[in-house]
């Protein structure tokens, strides 16, 4: 590959996947809310846990 | 009270539904063409400040209006831009939340039925030992409903309609077993397939497998910067508009979504993850596949000259031949990967555009999950028909001109003034930093107030007034004429016109008077539809104002 496009692959593809990997772990490590929030995991709402009745 | 009491079952499942409804066949066969035609590596400037000053705002726009509609118990756009806006008349814009889906899903399944019918073609090995030709006709021979390979009468409407039956019947299983337990599956198998197959495209070597060049020269054609096209309003507006559709903002789907979020949780986060998700699958893996393969094995000038034409050709006329050049075996496990990789980004898509139209008859009219999503299927079908038969008249371009393109900008700029000027960008920052798990920060209530709202204005006038050859700069010093990809020569079919006028062969005469019938029937269609939603709107409203359930 040429110089540059070499440079602007490169730079593009680590700041992309950088940042898309950096916000995605920070949605992983942020502590979940306490309930109730907007899931039905640990949910102790009775009607959030049949959502299609 | 309305039957709607759905949920999320997790936030990353959130996140991976919202991603799949942004990642649709254009990461992978629009992107690549965009940038080549505009620059070469140089597109992605724009490309990226486009998504930072318009992307991203509408991202959380969308996620936002779709929160604060959800508080108020609105999952569809009519009601959830009606909160917002004193004036009665806005609930007719957001009629343009429900429309774009159905009309959009119309053609869309269809070629998401393409991608499931070549994934089976793949696995019982249709395309071994056909050259290119035979690939070619056989994509040709398939969309003008000819001879089945199958033996299988009218071989696409079938596959369309399995296709349409499994949107359904996972639209009707929910949000949290349905649409999300797909993305759960959907968005992963997509990126390990995409892994796979951008891995193949970087590590072409000439001389190997038939190559004729290494993948290099793919690469280079792609991303080497022509900065002088920097200065083309043509490249900025082909930016945009990329940025535009691949979020799948202007469509109603990411207010539907987030409608379901609560109040007190994360928008602004969740948003940022969903769409460098989409960026990630679009840039990283859209750009190692489609061009670097084919220039692999076809060289630059052939592929230049295909790329006119867009992605689709591509897509389906060549890969398949191409990936047999590497065995039979491998050539045809990368034939499911690449079309089953294109049938997630399709389905993932498809999905979300069936909910807003769900929530609606959920909310106003107290219909079941499962009705309502059948009625979503049965309006797709009927709609899609038309595409599926005329396709060869210009009924699917039609669709997707209107609805998936001119419609999608319309709507972004509604809602952004509506967001920013009505609303009040003073609410608006409140609702989008409101339980947000990151600093948002305050520059991007400058951009979200003027800079957003102005880019679009300029993306739908520069569609509107598109000058011919997108010659900016000879528009404004000598007579401003027009395009015929312009709005305005589109709606008076000056190109097909033009076809008409310079036509000898009767049967070619013949043809392009249909392909005018049909392009004017398809926008009667498509209006009509449009008529008879506002009316629904009409309805609803004066049934909500006698059980006194207005807002």
């Amino acid at each position: 590959m040429n110089t540059s496009a070499l440079i602007v692959m490169l730079t593009t593809i680590t700041l992309v996947t950088g940042l898309m990997i950096f916000f995605f772990i920070k949605v992983m490590t942020t502590p979940p809310r306490p309930e109730p929030d907007s899931y039905l995991d640990n949910d102790d709402e009775p009607e959030h846990r049949e959502p299609n009745k | 009270m309305s039957a709607n009491k759905e949920s999320w079952g997790s936030r990353v499942g959130l996140i991976l539904a919202m991603a799949g409804n942004a990642v649709g066949l254009g990461n992978f066969l629009r992107f690549p063409v965009q940038a080549v035609q505009n620059g070469g590596g140089a597109f992605i400037i724009p490309y990226l400040i486009c998504f930072l000053v318009m992307g991203i705002p509408l991202l959380w726009i969308e996620w936002s209006m779709g929160r604060f509609g959800g508080k108020h118990g609105h999952h569809s756009t009519p009601f959830i831009v009606d909160t917002m806006g004193k004036n009665r008349l806005w609930k007719y814009v957001g009629v343009f939340g429900i429309w774009t889906n159905i009309a959009v899903a119309a053609y869309y399944c269809y070629i998401e039925s393409w991608t499931l019918s070549y994934v089976f073609h793949s696995v019982i090995g249709t395309f071994s030992g056909l050259d290119q030709e035979g690939v070619a006709s056989f994509f040709g021979e398939y969309v003008s409903l000819g001879t089945s390979t199958l033996g299988v009468p009218y071989e696409p409407i079938v596959f369309y309609v399995i296709c349409l039956l499994l949107n359904t019947w996972i639209l009707s299983q929910g949000l949290a077993s349905g649409v999300e337990r797909v993305a759960k599956i959907g968005m992963p198998m997509l990126i390990i397939f995409g892994l796979f197959l951008a891995f193949r495209g970087v590590t072409l070597t000439a001389g190997e497998n038939g190559a004729i060049n290494d993948s290099s020269v793919g690469l280079n054609f792609l991303w080497t910067p022509n900065f002088d096209r920097l200065w083309s309003p043509t490249v900025w507006l082909a930016a945009a508009g990329q940025i535009f559709f691949t979020l799948s903002v202007g469509m109603g789907t990411v207010h539907c979504y987030a409608s379901y979020v609560r109040g007190n949780d994360d928008i602004a986060l969740n948003a940022m993850s969903a769409g460098w998700m989409n960026e990630f699958v679009e840039v990283v893996l859209g750009a190692s596949i489609l061009i670097p393969i084919s220039i692999g094995y076809l060289g630059v000038d052939r592929v230049s000259e295909m790329v006119q034409s867009g992605g689709l050709g591509l897509a389906f006329q060549t890969l398949p031949y191409l990936f047999y050049q590497w065995g039979d075996l491998l050539g045809a496990l990368s034939g499911v990967m690449w079309f089953g990789l294109l049938f997630f980004a399709g389905i993932t898509s498809s999905l979300a555009m069936g909910t807003p139209w769900i929530g609606f008859l959920q909310d106003e009219f107290n219909w079941g999950r499962k009705s309502a999503a059948w009625s979503f299927g049965l309006f797709v079908f009927l709609l899609g028909m038309p595409t599926v038969l005329f396709f060869k008249y210009g009924v699917f371009d039609e669709y997707d001109y209107w609805a998936g393109t001119v419609s999608l900008v319309v709507f972004a700029l509604f809602e952004t003034i509506l967001f920013s000027w009505v609303f009040g960008i003073r609410k608006g920052w409140r609702e989008i930093t409101s339980g947000s798990d990151i600093k948002v920060p305050n520059f991007y209530k400058f951009i979200i107030k003027f800079i957003t709202p102005l880019l679009l204005l300029w993306v739908f006038l520069g569609s509107l007034f598109t000058p011919k050859g997108g010659d900016w700069g000879a528009a404004m010093i000598g007579p401003w004429v027009l395009d015929n990809s312009s709005i305005i020569n589109k709606i008076k079919n000056v190109d097909l016109k033009e076809k008409l006028a310079a036509a000898t062969d009767p049967a070619a005469i013949q043809l392009l008077e249909n392909q005018i019938f049909f392009v004017n029937a398809s926008r009667i269609l498509l209006l009509a539809v449009w008529v008879a939603l506002a009316l629904l709107v009409y309805t609803a409203y004066k049934k909500r104002v006698r059980e006194g359930r207005l807002n």
